[in-house]
Parts: C-alpha cells; sequence; structure tokens
C-alpha cells in the first residue's frame, strides 16, 4: 500500500475544476510529451468516456494542451494554452471517441508528431485525485503510474537482453522500484518500463541504447 | 519532537497524543518528518505554501466578475456577503466563512488556482474557515499552519480507512470529509483536546452521512458550491458542540468512518458523481449542456 503524505490530502495545488478531468488530464499529457525526442509539431487527442463528454466544461482540452507544454498543474498558463500552443508551432486537435470501449471511464489517447516526422501515441487513464496509469505506449500494453522517472527500452525480444541493463543501473547507484517486461511481438520486439528513484543523465541514457539488441532507451522525467 | 511516529485510525492517533503529550497538529507534523525522511522546514514551507494559495484563493474570488467554464453558477458567494450589512439569519463569522467557501468553488470553476483540500469539489471548506475564523480571532501564521495539519491527519485516517473519492463514496466523501477535517481544526484552534477534535470530526460526518455525489451536467459546479458552504456551517456548529460538551461520543470517530465506508459503498452508481441521479437527473437540468449558460457561441 502506497504510504499517503499529509500533501496528498492538502493538495496538490491545481488550477480547477477538477482533479480528474483537469490536473489529472494535464499530468497524462505531461508523460506524453517525454516520449517526443524532438520539437512537438502536432497533437491529436482522443477523448474516451467521461472525458469526451464533460471535457469542455472541465477544461480537459486545455489542461492536455499544457501537458504537452510541461506546464504544472497549478501554472495558471493552463488557462490560455490553446494561444500558447499556437505560438510555439504545435498544430492540436480533439476528437470525442462515441460508444461503449473497454477503457477506464476517464481515457485519453495522444497521438503525437513530431518535426523529424517520428510519430508517437500513448494512452492514459485519470483514475481519481490527479492520479493517472499510463495503458499504451506506441502500440504496446503497459501499465505504469507515471508517478516515478522511468525509462522506457525498445529491444530485441531474447532471454538476456534486460540483465546488462540492471547491471548498468546497479553500476550508477540507481535503485529500481519497477520493472515490467513487455513484448510487442514475440521473438521480435520487447519492451521494457523500468521505474526508479533518481535522475538518468543523457550519457547513461545513451549507454543503456548501445547495449546489445537495444533499439532505443527514453527517458521519462516526471519529478 | 519525537520521530518514528505513526498511527493508522483515530484511536492510534489518540494513544500517540496522549503519550508524548502532543496535539494532533503536532502528531501530523511529526508522521510526515519520521515517514518521508523530509527536513522539517521544508515540510513547513510546504504547508505554508498551500495557506498562501487557500488565502488568495479566497482573495481571487472576490474581484471582479468570473467567467464560469459551465455557467450553472455565478457570483452567489457575493451577494450571500452583503447579507452581512442586512443582519442576515446567520452570524458574522458563518456568512463571511460559507460566503468564501462558496467563492472558491466559483474561481475553481472558471480555471482560477486553488489547494485540493481534500478534493477539487470540497476544495472551498477548509480556505472558508480557515480565513474567517481569522478575521475573528487573529491568530498568527503559525497557528493557521499548525491548523492545516491538524486538518490534513483527518484526511489522511478517512482516504486510509475509508474513501475520499464522491465517484466511489458520494458527496459525503468529499464535502463530508472536508467538513470532518475543518471541524477538528477549528477545535485545536480554539484550544479543544486531541478527543475534542476527534468528536468535532466525527460528528461533522456524522450529519452529512449518505450524501450523494449528483453533479447537474458532470461538472464541479452545482450543487458543489452550495455544499461547500453547508460544510463549512456543518464544522462550525460540530466543533462548538465538541468544545462545549467535551471529547464523548456515542460512537466514536473510527466507527463513523467505518459506517461512512459501508454507506458509501451502498450508494448506487447514479448518485456516484456518473451524473445520471439525484439532482443532475432533474427534468430541468437534464438537457442542459454544460456551458450553454454563459457561452452562446451556438446564437
Amino acid at each position: 500500500m502506497k504510504e499517503l503524505s499529509v500533501f496528498d490530502i492538502i493538495g496538490p495545488i491545481m488550477i480547477g475544476p477538477s482533479s480528474s478531468h483537469t490536473a489529472g488530464a494535464l499530468k497524462i499529457a505531461r508523460v506524453a510529451k517525454m516520449l517526443a525526442a524532438t520539437k512537438i509539431v502536432k497533437v491529436h487527442f482522443k477523448l474516451f468516456g467521461s472525458f469526451a463528454r464533460t471535457y469542455r466544461g472541465h477544461g480537459t482540452d486545455r489542461a492536455l494542451l499544457a501537458g504537452i507544454l510541461g506546464f504544472d498543474t497549478g501554472d495558471y498558463r493552463v488557462r490560455d494554452s490553446f494561444e500558447l500552443a499556437t505560438e510555439a508551432g504545435i498544430e492540436y486537435t480533439f476528437e470525442e471517441m462515441d460508444g461503449e470501449t473497454d477503457y477506464h471511464p476517464n481515457t485519453v489517447v495522444i497521438t503525437i508528431t513530431e518535426a523529424n516526422g517520428d510519430i508517437c501515441t500513448l494512452r492514459g487513464a485519470s483514475i481519481g485525485g490527479g492520479e493517472i496509469e499510463i495503458h499504451e505506449l506506441n502500440g504496446c500494453n503497459v501499465t505504469f503510474s507515471g508517478k516515478n522517472n522511468a525509462v522506457l527500452i525498445r529491444s530485441k525480444d531474447r532471454p538476456g537482453v534486460i540483465a546488462p541493463i540492471i547491471n548498468l543501473l546497479a553500476k550508477h547507484k540507481i535503485n529500481i522500484i519497477n520493472l515490467n517486461a513487455y513484448c510487442e511481438e514475440r521473438g521480435l520486439t520487447g519492451f521494457t518500463v523500468v521505474e526508479f528513484d533518481g535522475v538518468l543523465s543523457p550519457e547513461v541514457v545513451k549507454e543503456i541504447s548501445n547495449q546489445p539488441d537495444v533499439y532505443s532507451a527514453t527517458f521519462l522525467k516526471v519529478k | 519532537m519525537k520521530h518514528g511516529l505513526d498511527f493508522t485510525n483515530g484511536a492510534e492517533l489518540l494513544a500517540l497524543c496522549k503519550e508524548h503529550e502532543m496535539t494532533i497538529s503536532e502528531a501530523m507534523f511529526s508522521r510526515e518528518v519520521s515517514k518521508f525522511g523530509a527536513d522539517h522546514e521544508e515540510v513547513w514551507a510546504n504547508m505554508e505554501k498551500a495557506l498562501d494559495v487557500m488565502r488568495e484563493s479566497v482573495r481571487d474570488s472576490q474581484k471582479g466578475d468570473l467567467k464560469l467554464l459551465g455557467g450553472y453558477i455565478s457570483g452567489e458567494s457575493k451577494k450571500l456577503l452583503r447579507r452581512i450589512e442586512r443582519k442576515g439569519a446567520l452570524g458574522g463569522m458563518i456568512s463571511r466563512a460559507s460566503a468564501y467557501a462558496m467563492g472558491v468553488l466559483e474561481l475553481n470553476a472558471s480555471m482560477g488556482r486553488i489547494v485540493a483540500a481534500p478534493t477539487a469539489g470540497s476544495s472551498g471548506v477548509l480556505p472558508g474557515v480557515l480565513v474567517a475564523i481569522d478575521e475573528e480571532f487573529e491568530f498568527d501564521d503559525e497557528s493557521l499552519v499548525r491548523a492545516l495539519f491538524n486538518a490534513g491527519a483527518i484526511g489522511y485516517i478517512i482516504s486510509r480507512n475509508a474513501t475520499l473519492a464522491g465517484a466511489e463514496g458520494g458527496c459525503q466523501a468529499e464535502v463530508g470529509a472536508a467538513s470532518a477535517m475543518a471541524a477538528s481544526m477549528v477545535c485545536e484552534l480554539l484550544g479543544g483536546s486531541p478527543e475534542m477534535c476527534l468528536a468535532a470530526a466525527g460528528d461533522a460526518i456524522s450529519n452529512i452521512l449518505g450524501l450523494v455525489c449528483d453533479p447537474v451536467g458532470g461538472l464541479v459546479e452545482y450543487p458543489c458550491q452550495k455544499r461547500n458552504a453547508m460544510g463549512v456551517a456543518n464544522a462550525i456548529i460540530s466543533a462548538e458542540i465538541a468544545l462545549a460538551t467535551g471529547g464523548q461520543r456515542l460512537v466514536p470517530f473510527d466507527e463513523v468512518i467505518a459506517a461512512m465506508y459501508n454507506v458509501g459503498r451502498s450508494i448506487p452508481y447514479q448518485l456516484r458523481e456518473t451524473a445520471l441521479g439525484g439532482l443532475a437527473a432533474a427534468p430541468s437540468v437534464k438537457n442542459i449542456k454544460p456551458g450553454c449558460a454563459t457561452c452562446g457561441g451556438c446564437k
């Protein structure tokens, strides 16, 4: 069980009106922003369930864009994120999705297009009180809270790929909180999410991506 | 201050306060420092920041006209404040505290900045009570920061043993919890013992037991805003009763929280933040789209 801090009760400091539909939405988009390696030029939000029905009245749209811009939940600029996104050269669209899905009722799918033409996608849910869960990254099903710093590693799916990475993190005194391995295509592509305490320098991220059979490593700095 | 202190419910909190001769706010402050290895000054400064934002939210809510997202509410706070000059039926302090709480909900609905305490939907209760009681008794800032640790202890126990989410437990878990937190906080500010604080918090929840969450249009506006005003009055009444009658209650605090959780679980899905039942399904409002009252974009 997660230990509650007094600031989980008296907090967060946030732009209203809703911890799930405003603050939580922003946090999901802030994780998505970090998937992009180069400048973001376009972003598309697919809104599901309660997000689709009530997003305007909750400022969910502005909060999502604010997350893409990297703002904090208590930042007054959340209110002006449409204008600020346009100024930053980011094109944005929202799509209300109808019908039943298996997704959590407060779900958004975010598709980001980067300046170099790369596309990344993320599906996240706002599960209450500003807490979030990430459920899909670039087409691969995952589960993590977006609460801890994490590194996403795409690699060949074969035994032993993860071991040198763990050794490397140990060498840099990184304390692992959670590690999950998923396979995108059995025997072909594997996907590993490692959550940890501390911060990775760009050099360590590079070291990870240079390991045998590792295709890419992305550092998600959420705190 | 002692380290390594922790508690999981009201009974343990009282035992701790008794053993170390400390107040609830001191117990919660030491728990935070020992549990998370955090720096004393940093923990204190973070709570000072929360107090600042709460004060600012009351102040900002009384400036100019706010543009609200849903448009189901607007400007009720100022109208209630004006009643004080005409000697309305409420006393001055409850009048102001309720009006401030409503103002914070208006600010929240206009994408203003608030402290979720414990949630955005119940974010008016603590600032409303704090600002008004400070105007009445003129506390120093240190007392007000302490008061927030006291309130945090009550919220923590409710979250740990029940829930603070309207989607799980109805409005009793949001405005009810905020009201219990405020009741205990007022009790300590006015010199009440830890037993009195828990009695006040228990009474505040008991008075709102079973209240459903039925936001019109699914938005945090109506009836949330007025329920925050009610939560303020309920908190002050509960604190005064505890201060007048002592800490004993027929049903102890922990059992009230257990009852609140069980009641919450038996509230039908339609009445837990889904906007499918209660006031949200009333004929006059069920077909209004959020924002229609103010936006006028389609005209």
